[in-house]
């Protein structure tokens, strides 16, 4: 072949590939972003019956959380339309309902029944009382615990119990020759990661992110209390680089039976009592602790099916999100999976089951829910509304900064004075180019 | 004497050689071997290496769940594209760089160069709010052009260096004999830089492969990569690095046995002129 044919061949294949590319395909299907986690996967799997049952195709994106938090954000602010129903969490949704980025899910059929949903899944999920995203699954954070370690260190966990008696029991528990870490807990810098465990867990200290004011408290002592705490127990009873652990560290060292004591989402508990743990049998559950000043330290977190405004088929995409999150889908992945299986925490229904109750952790995670209050989660009066966040548009960012402090100080990089500090001059700072100051 | 010293420096270059060449190939191998065993074995400490029970359960799950060939077709139509239009650019402009330079051709190839610095991110809505209004989102067409002008600098740069090593009398001599400029581009320069411009393109067309910002970014369900195919295996609350592996490994293996049947080009072109 000749130079000017194969040029020629190569343009005309470029040209091809660019005319041929923008087609654009002309069949009705709805697109939805989503997470890659069990439950999601679990319902990509029954999407077939969807389409037999309606005939709407349904084509799935499924991103890493952080992927997809930037990609459907890009998408919903330009107007992007690339998706009809998105997968979103209760941090965004309030947000997003309140700039009139979503569909009002008010018009949802009688038999889907709404009144069903739990109140806090809701309400977490509503903004002005007007509902914009259908709970999936619903989770909190509790103790997970090893009953056979917690029995042989002669101590018996509460059902409620403290923040001293989990770091007198994690201190009991701890084996190092053995490769036994008392406790285990997220360290890893991000606002979803160790940011939203320390943010939970300061509320049970007394501590907030901001006064009524929008004043940072880092500079407080309950952020003092809390902090220092944390390390100094993480410290004695942790795992090593304990700093850079998140969910899937904690996860894995769980079920090869190297922690005591595991804090962390509800939904980690088919997870720590599944196919893959080596301790699956000795497995207990517990609230997360307080330190008795009336809020525990647990987190309260829905992923959740809501439409952006300007969607060609939102007839279609509510169609979806009522069959995704209804009792009728409960029910068939029941049916063929097990009831350990279904996705937790979005139905009353589901937790007056009595095949559900019958699910070792389905009454500790009801219990975790129902003990967390999004309007209502710091001691002192604060100005926002989240347990594990605040939620306004400037918090992730600012949260992921503080948290990188945060780790910082877990790694023996800097103290916790100075992480405080800097976490204190991050946020106000912030806050005042954001104009809240 | 002198040939001992030889020798033990040679057998310490090569050890050296072979060390870092195993450490650099070592995450690969790791993907490779994570992906054949169960998500149990993937997490395990110690970690294991060869004594498990190797399995393609994760290849049949990965299958089942995504529609490969639909992300590899992708892959193969936006880096080969990107490529293709990139070098039709390229070779004309790097002509004019390297053989009617102007006091500004250098300031210019610096310019071109720092566009590269630019974090990628940096442009996301501009860019995002010009493929909405031209209804380019998720269209291989649209990040055609995108990876294009992403790596362009990059292969104006490498041509513009071969170029510059072609001696400008050998072009003058064809304008002499009367060949046009088209004629002195396509049958004269063309073909003495056909080894610079092969490497160029492999280069290319691994970088447009493995691009992961705009093809996430730009993309949902129709014109979705093989980034994309990666990217929805991994995941911050579960336990899925077999299935991610296994997915990695299916991903990587085209650009890797590109990459092996091509090496002495690459390294030519790795090693060549203004990127040695």
């Amino acid at each position: 072949m000749s130079l000017k044919s194969t040029l020629s061949a190569a343009t005309a294949l470029s040209l091809i590939t660019a005319t041929g590319a923008f087609a654009a395909d002309p069949s009705a299907t709805i697109t939805i972003a989503t997470v890659n986690n069990g439950d999601m996967i679990r319902m990509q799997g029954y999407t077939d019956k969807f389409t037999e049952e309606t005939g709407i195709a349904v084509e799935w994106v499924t991103l890493e959380e952080n992927v997809l938090r930037q990609r459907v954000t890009t998408d919903i602010t330009t107007k992007g339309g690339a998706f009809d129903i998105m997968t979103i969490g209760m941090y965004e949704t309030p947000i997003w309902g309140s700039n009139g980025w979503l569909v009002p899910l008010d018009d949802l059929s009688e038999e889907y029944n709404v009144g069903d949903l739990l109140p806090a899944m809701a309400g977490g999920l509503s903004y002005d009382g007007t509902l914009y995203a259908a709970p999936f699954y619903g989770e909190s954070s509790m103790i997970m615990y090893r009953t056979d370690l917690m029995e042989a260190a002669g101590l018996e966990m509460p059902d409620a119990p403290t923040w001293e008696f989990i770091a007198e029991a994690a201190a009991a528990m701890t084996d190092r020759d053995a490769d036994i870490n008392g406790i285990c807990l997220r360290g890893k810098a991000g606002w979803g990661e160790g940011g939203a465990f320390i943010t939970a867990m300061s509320n049970s200290f007394g501590a907030r992110w901001f006064d009524m004011d929008w004043n940072a408290q880092f500079d407080t002592e309950p952020w003092a209390n809390t902090l220092n705490f944390y390390k100094e127990m993480m410290d004695a009873s942790g795992p090593t680089g304990y700093a850079t652990n998140g969910f899937n560290e904690n996860l894995s060292l769980f079920n090869q039976g190297k922690c005591g004591m595991w804090i962390d989402a509800t939904v980690a508990a088919s997870f720590v009592t599944g196919d893959d743990s080596t301790v699956a049998d000795s497995v207990g559950f517990a609230l997360a602790p307080d330190t008795g000043l009336g809020k525990r330290s647990n987190w309260l977190w829905a992923w959740a099916l809501a439409i952006p405004a300007g969607t060609q088929q939102e007839a279609e995409a509510k169609q979806f999100i009522e069959w995704a999150t209804s009792t009728g889908y409960i029910d068939l992945v029941a049916e063929n999976e097990g009831w350990a299986n279904v996705p937790p925490g979005a139905r009353t229904s589901l937790y007056e089951n009595p095949n559900y109750q019958a699910v070792p952790f389905a009454q500790m995670t009801l219990d975790s829910i129902l003990s967390a209050d999004p309007n209502n989660s710091t001691v002192e009066p604060s100005p926002y509304v989240g347990i594990q966040f605040a939620a306004i548009p400037e918090f992730a960012g600012i949260a992921t900064e503080v948290s990188q402090e945060f780790s910082a100080a877990y790694a023996g990089q800097q103290t916790v004075e100075e992480a405080l500090e800097k976490a204190q001059a991050i946020t106000n700072e912030a806050m005042e180019a954001a104009g809240y100051r | 004497m002198a040939r001992s010293v030889t020798t033990k420096r040679k057998m310490i270059t090569t050890a050296a050689a072979w060390t870092i060449g195993l450490i650099i190939f070592f995450p690969i191998y790791w993907t490779i071997l994570t992906s054949f065993k169960t998500e149990a074995q993937a997490i395990n400490d110690p970690p294991l290496f060869f004594a498990f029970d190797w399995t393609l359960e994760n290849y049949a799950v990965v299958q089942e769940r995504s529609d490969y060939m639909k992300f590899l077709w992708n892959s193969v139509i936006i880096a080969g594209g990107s490529t293709i239009l990139g070098i039709l650019v390229a070779i004309p402009a790097a002509w004019s760089m390297a053989f009617v330079p102007s006091k500004r051709t250098k300031d210019i190839l610096l310019w071109m160069l720092s566009t590269k610095m630019l974090p990628a991110v940096g442009v996301l809505y501009p860019i995002s709010l010009i493929f909405v209004e031209f209804n380019l989102l998720d269209t291989r067409g649209g990040l055609v052009v995108v990876l294009m002008l992403i790596n362009l600098p990059i292969i104006v740069w490498m041509l513009y260096t071969y170029f510059k090593e072609i001696p400008g009398e050998i072009l003058e001599a064809a304008r002499m004999d009367g060949a046009t400029l088209k004629e002195e581009i396509l049958y004269v320069l063309t073909p003495m830089a056909i080894p610079g411009i092969a490497s160029t393109v492999l280069l290319n067309f691994i970088l447009a492969w493995n691009e992961a910002f705009w093809t996430l970014n730009l993309t949902a369900s129709t014109a979705a990569p093989l980034t994309a195919f990666i990217a929805s295996y991994s995941s911050p609350e579960g336990l899925f690095f077999a299935k991610l592996s296994a997915a990695s490994t299916m991903a990587i293996t085209p650009i890797l046995i590109l990459g092996w049947f091509s090496q002495k080009q690459l390294v030519r072109g790795l090693t060549f002129g203004a990127v040695k």
